[in-house]
């Protein structure tokens, strides 16, 4: 008995210690960074430039957390992740947030303990084909060879998908999207399937994009968002009104160039209430500063600005709102009002 | 005995053909290339084939290609649709060499190019080794580049090591497990052949481990389950983790060569040393260790090149090697679908790495051989 007692001891000390976890919040404002999980390279969603600043939808996430919990959006540390390891690298508390273009769904929600803080990108699977395949419908795809990325749910749907049609395929699995386009260009698949976003970033990369088409259908729903740990629920909090602050700011038009001038504006109290001027005290309630929410769209924006800055019609990625647009101009991006 | 006999007899010669009268490059082709038929059809076919393969990759790595002048592959293509796309290297090179590390600071990472060199040539040049107090120099050399990269002292700003990235981090993990593997090899080598079973058990045990998982699953280890076994709280470094494992990875390796060698040593060899009365380490200094490394040499090497080249698996854990910074460049919409270019830069930086190491290797056979060579 008396051996057992210093390993009783240490259990303890363990327990008490764990029992002392500091929260997310807290963790991140002593550290005074954000570390953040983005993709390994993703065109429009996240990628270095030449000088080496990330940039795309997921990394102005990251950086509209960073401005609202530390008031800095360049206080970001981003973390690459591979679609394989992100998960366990979030539950081992290696990052904050993941922002990842990761689907929503029920299992990684409940099953694997995580929270989806939003949407940022309503995406779906799509399937592109050379012309020369002559084919004009994923109807038609009975036997052929898919590249795929493994690990991702794309690959669920996939082969879901070609059991509903009663059809027959033969993976080529990928590691990274680069590896993808490469293989679906040295012809080592007939077919490369991904999420319809970035397809249009990987057709622009082919010797000649007009040989190749995107199928027209689109065989899944991808909600694509921000995760964080189960059983941090202020840091949930922030991380789903960041997203909605941005959200709301465009309902509102308020953007990074007008924001000062707006909040000094008193005629509108839903304006006035997103950037703190109203004296609510909605930051107090996220255990952020009263401002947090003007950080956010003078230093990274509203989501208008992002998405047209990273993904939209002006970039070489081209992709339209769509889903994307707001619930009053048609898309379903409906943030709950902040008050 | 018989009338066959070749006595000389004045003013006769035996009728020996001319002696060959070519010589240089003509009578070493004729003798290695065209020896006979077969030789020669190969040899035409193999001369044929480099023909092919050739002077197209020279025309489109070299001739058609476009290196400065271009701020996206379009632009590339504009110029020169045929060639490749050096420019998202030559664009991109301060991340090829750096990583994220910030630019302010990068004179350290020069500092310790520089330094590191010094270690190396003094590792390998042997008139500098002899040298008094060489190894000390090393020694001092390698904290002071411990120190100018990572900083957090002496007035330098701390880097977080998660800035690292390029060939930097190439070169950080590859020399680290280099130079800390081979000591921990040989300590290895040395216990599982110890006659004290302690020694002996924790040894076969730890290398049979490692020897039968494969790196990526102990980097996998390293980047995400090592910190639910950790207290909370503690931050223990993704950079150091990932060192600790490659070193490992790479001792156990190190440690079943270096047993080889010493499996090669004749017995007469371990009792002339206990005969001459010398302690197990002076006999292991002076006489084993000397020879058993020595005909190591090639499988120590080759553990090496295989280390060095296995760096890139950093990448599937988010650490932005070269070829990382690569794939993060073509995914960008500017550079997107560069791959060959990337791949023939990638594969270029490695050769010259391990094509050095390995020659080294040789020249180091070569001047240790004292006899036993056939």
């Amino acid at each position: 008995m008396k051996k057992l007692l210093p390993l009783a001891v240490g259990i303890a000390a363990i327990a008490a210690t764990s029992g002392a976890y500091a929260t997310t919040l807290e963790d991140v404002k002593s550290a005074d960074v954000l570390k953040c999980g983005v993709s390994t390279g993703l065109a429009g969603f996240a990628t270095p430039d030449d000088a080496g600043n990330w940039q795309g939808l997921d990394v102005d996430l990251c950086r509209a957390v960073a401005a609202a919990v530390l008031g800095d959006s360049e206080k970001v540390e981003f973390v690459p992740l591979s679609s394989k390891v992100r998960f366990e690298v979030l539950k081992s508390g290696e990052i904050d947030v993941l922002s990842r273009v990761t689907t929503w769904t029920l299992t990684r929600d409940v099953g694997l303990g995580l929270n989806f803080a939003g949407v940022n990108y309503y995406d779906g699977q799509g399937f592109m084909v050379s012309k020369e395949l002559g084919v004009n419908s994923a109807s038609e795809l009975d036997g052929a060879s898919v590249c795929i990325q493994t690990g991702t749910t794309t690959e669920l749907n996939l082969s879901e998908y070609f059991r509903l049609n009663n059809m027959t395929y033969e993976p080529v699995p990928v590691e990274t999207s680069a590896e993808g386009r490469s293989a679906y260009s040295a012809g080592r698949c007939d077919i490369y399937t991904t999420d319809a976003s970035a397809l249009a970033a990987q057709r622009s990369g082919l010797e000649n994009p007009a040989d190749h088409i995107i199928l027209p259908e689109i065989i899944s729903k991808e909600p694509l968002g921000p995760v964080v740990r189960h059983g941090d629920d202020q840091w949930f909090d922030i991380v789903k009104w960041t997203h909605n602050a941005m959200l709301n700011a465009e309902e509102l038009g308020v953007t990074s160039a007008n924001a000062m001038e707006r909040s000094k504006d008193a005629s509108n109290p839903a304006v006035q209430k997103l950037l703190g001027t109203a004296d609510a005290g909605l930051g107090a309630q996220l255990g952020l500063s009263e401002d947090w929410a003007m950080n956010i769209i003078t230093q990274v924006g509203n989501y208008s600005e992002s998405f047209e800055r990273n993904v939209g019609a002006e970039t070489p990625l081209k992709l339209a709102r769509g889903l994307n647009a707001l619930w009053t101009n048609g898309g379903i991006q409906y943030a709950p009002p902040i008050k | 005995m018989s009338e066959q006999t070749r006595d000389y007899v004045l003013g006769e010669h035996p009728e020996l053909p001319a002696p060959d009268q070519r010589s240089g490059f003509v009578k070493w082709a004729m003798e290695n290339l065209f020896s006979s038929i077969g030789n020669s059809v190969v040899t035409i076919v193999g001369l044929y084939i480099l023909y092919l393969v050739i002077p197209p990759f020279i025309q489109w790595a070299i001739i058609d290609s476009v290196v400065l002048g271009a701020e996206s592959r379009r632009e590339c293509q504009a110029i020169n649709p045929d060639g490749a796309c050096w420019a998202f290297i030559y664009r991109r090179w301060d991340q090829f060499v750096y990583g994220f590390y910030p630019a302010p600071e990068r004179w350290r990472v020069n500092l310790s190019f520089v330094f590191v060199a010094i270690i190396i040539a003094i590792a390998l040049v042997e008139k500098l080794r002899a040298i008094k107090g060489a190894i000390w120099v090393a020694l001092a050399l390698v904290a002071a580049c411990a120190i100018l990269i990572v900083g957090g002292m002496f007035g330098l700003d701390r880097v977080p090591t998660n800035k690292f990235g390029g060939f930097m981090l190439t070169l950080i993990i590859g020399l680290t497990g280099i130079f800390a593997s081979l000591p921990i090899g040989i300590v290895l080598a040395l216990s599982r052949l110890s006659s004290l079973p302690i020694f002996s058990i924790f040894a076969t045990i730890f290398i049979e481990f490692i020897r039968g998982v494969p790196l990526i699953t102990l980097l996998f280890i390293a980047s995400t389950l090592l910190s639910y076994f950790l207290p909370p709280g503690t931050n223990f470094d993704l950079l150091v983790r990932v060192l600790i494992m490659v070193t490992l990875f790479s001792a156990a390796y190190l440690a079943e060569v270096i047993r080889g060698g010493l499996a090669a040593i004749p017995r007469g060899q371990y009792e002339a040393a206990d005969a001459l009365g010398l302690s197990y380490w002076k006999s292991m200094r002076l006489i084993i260790l000397p020879q058993a490394l020595k005909i190591s040499i090639p499988g120590i090497v080759s553990s090496f090149i295989g280390l060095f080249k296995d760096t890139t698996l950093v990448l599937i854990i988010g650490l932005l090697d070269p070829l990382g910074i690569g794939q993060a460049a073509i995914a960008d919409v500017k550079w997107i679908a560069l791959s060959n270019e990337l791949y023939v830069f990638i594969a270029l930086f490695f050769f010259v790495f391990c094509f050095s190491m390995s020659r080294y290797s040789l020249y180091l056979e070569r001047k240790l051989h004292t006899g036993h060579k056939r």
